[in-house]
């Protein structure tokens, strides 16, 4: 392609609310050559077809529902002028930063950016992904494609329902489908803890008298051309089905909440290192992945359950992003890994760059299991520099420690160790 | 007659199983298994005056994109007018343009409380 390359500063891949807060994050950096890129008609993400209420918390000290509070960063980012184009969808990104998209009223766009922000969320795990013998009839759908059936199209999926998996979306479905009429019988949860949030538990099932059934799965489905029934039993701590639980529920519906996977094949393409847990870039402590130049936040990075860290850690990212195009690429310095132990899966960012930090690294994490009465503890090198007690630390919920500048610039560690300590 | 309900207190992710025990009168006499105050605050309100938020969505006509405008309780409604209120909205539909904010129906269930869109529709 000889003809010219469009120049910009930063490009936004993706306008969720990861995209959304970076951008007026760099914008307020003093960074005003922003653009989104974004594929769908509207902006706001996934947030556009969670209806519920319960974001915005800690940002808007308020309960919002998704919509709404897509709403107030659409209004910002309108109020700045940012830029963005709809209907755009990225197709590649090249390791010297050079956005391919597409859009049906530009054709094929080519864009040299300054620096690239990663921001494209997650989806589901797809049911191929799932072991479970059988027809593949109507009548399956991911929790999340009946959301967006339900809340956007206004089309209720079925009447007679059965969820398999406890992530937040399931719970959420199994409120959401009650209203419209249908009958939820039971969710099934193959680990003995649900990875959905306490509060959904209780308002999106035992508000209905919906039974969650723990260390249970789905062993086999029923029907041709349509689910005509679903049958469940118990597992063993081995996760293998113990013969005589076996319980048949006739239904015409089943919802898979199994889990989200970061959406990274365009970061893969670029060369980005991504992480074998996550499933999202590997970062340093500004959020820039392994190629330079590119950054990353929101659910593409790792999966989140509470937006407002998502804008908090996308807001970074933008400060990051305007930093690095107005001051160009860092000397290579002696990279800090961070080693994630004793309960801890891993750590956002997982290395430091081991350039002179100017502010405090905030850590966000996930634990293995449920644990109560634990430490979080972070060593530098051999020595002990937080020490926080927890009641209770849970796999559905994300963790955070903060480590501080002065410390980190002070100790100068080779690495730095985030576990879980009972004393 | 006295009575004892379990719950699991959702003020903080600890989860603490409650026992909230009534008195014949229906006034809470203890709230056991909590692990700080919070957990007493909030078994002692959803037994005695239990209260939700609702949020559901409703057909919208004459908007560009939009098949459904997303809406909900301006405040909480009692959780036992959960269902009313849902019923109430049943078979109603919006007419674009829609904003964020706007009273879509008034005094819902003959709970006192409007419902309101939380999406934009134009
Ligand atoms: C069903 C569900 C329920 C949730 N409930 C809650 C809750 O109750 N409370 C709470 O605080 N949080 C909740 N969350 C979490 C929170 O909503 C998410 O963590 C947050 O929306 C993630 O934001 P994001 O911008 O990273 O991703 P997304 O919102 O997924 O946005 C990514 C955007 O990138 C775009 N995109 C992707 N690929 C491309 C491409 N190649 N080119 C152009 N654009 C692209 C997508 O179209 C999308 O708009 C929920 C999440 C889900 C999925
Ligand atoms: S009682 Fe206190 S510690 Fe227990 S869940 Fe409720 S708020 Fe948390």
């Amino acid at each position: 392609m000889g003809n010219s390359i469009e120049k910009r500063a930063i490009v936004i891949v993706g306008g969720g609310p990861a995209g959304l807060a970076a951008a007026v994050a760099a914008h307020e950096a003093g960074e005003r050559d922003v653009l989104i890129l974004e594929r769908d008609t509207q902006l706001g993400g996934i947030l556009n077809q969670c209806i519920h209420n319960g974001f915005g918390l800690h940002t808007f000290h308020e309960e919002l529902t998704g919509p709404e509070y897509a709403a107030r960063y659409v209004a910002q980012v309108d109020e700045l002028g940012i830029e963005r184009r709809l209907g755009t969808m990225v197709l590649d990104i090249s390791e010297d930063r050079v956005v391919t998209a597409v859009s049906a009223t530009d054709g094929i766009t080519r864009i040299q950016a300054g620096a690239v922000i990663l921001a494209m969320g997650c989806r589901e795990r797809p049911r191929g992904a799932l072991a479970i013998p059988g027809y593949r009839p109507a009548g399956i759908y991911s929790a999340g494609t009946a959301q967006r059936l339900v809340n956007i199209e206004g089309q209720l999926p079925g009447r007679e329902v059965v969820i398999l998996g406890s992530g937040d979306i399931g719970l959420i479905m199994a409120r959401r489908m009650t209203f419209e009429g249908a009958h939820v019988q039971c969710v099934a949860e193959i680990m003995p803890y649900s990875g959905g949030l306490k509060r959904n538990i209780v308002q999106c099932l035992d508000d209905f008298g919906i039974p969650l059934l723990l260390s249970h799965t789905v062993v086999d489905i029923e029907g041709r051309d349509r689910v005509e029934a679903v049958t469940i039993a118990e597992v063993d701590e081995r996760m293998k089905p113990i013969p005589g639980t076996e319980r048949r529920y006739p239904c015409d519906t089943l919802l898979l909440s199994v889990g989200l996977l970061p959406e990274n094949e365009l970061s893969r393409e670029a060369g980005v290192e991504l992480s074998g847990v996550t499933r999202g870039p590997v970062v340093n402590e500004r959020l820039e992945t392994s190629v330079p130049g590119v950054f990353a936040c929101g659910n593409v990075l790792h999966v989140h359950d509470l937006v407002d860290f998502v804008s908090q850690e996308a807001a970074a990212a933008g400060r990051s992003a305007a930093a690095y195009v107005a001051r160009g690429e860092d000397a290579a310095a002696q990279r800090v890994d961070i080693v994630a132990t004793d309960g801890v899966r891993y750590t956002v960012p997982a290395y430091l760059s081991g350039s002179d930090l100017d502010q405090d690294v905030t850590l966000r994490f996930r634990v293995g299991g449920v644990f109560r009465d634990r430490y979080v503890s972070v060593y530098l090198d051999d020595e002990r520099v937080r020490h926080a007690k927890k009641r209770i630390l849970t796999p559905g919920e994300m963790e955070q420690v903060v480590i501080k500048a002065d410390q980190l610039r002070e100790r100068a560690p080779h690495t730095v160790t985030v576990k879980l300590e009972e004393e | 007659m006295a009575q004892t309900r379990e719950l699991t207190c959702i003020r903080c992710p600890m989860g603490c199983a409650l026992t909230v025990e009534l008195d014949d009168s229906g006034a809470v006499t203890s709230v056991t298994g909590n692990s700080c105050p919070r957990g007493a605050q909030y078994g002692r309100d959803e037994v005695t005056n239990p209260v939700r938020t609702v949020t559901t969505s409703m057909p919208v006509v004459g908007a560009s994109h939009a098949h459904m405008v997303s809406v909900k309780t301006q405040t909480d409604v009692p959780k036992g007018k959960v269902f009313d209120v849902i019923a109430a909205l049943a078979g109603l539909t919006a007419q674009a343009p829609v904003a964020i904010g706007d009273v879509l129906v008034h005094d819902v269930a003959g709970t006192g409380v409007d419902v309101v869109a939380t999406s934009n529709a134009r």
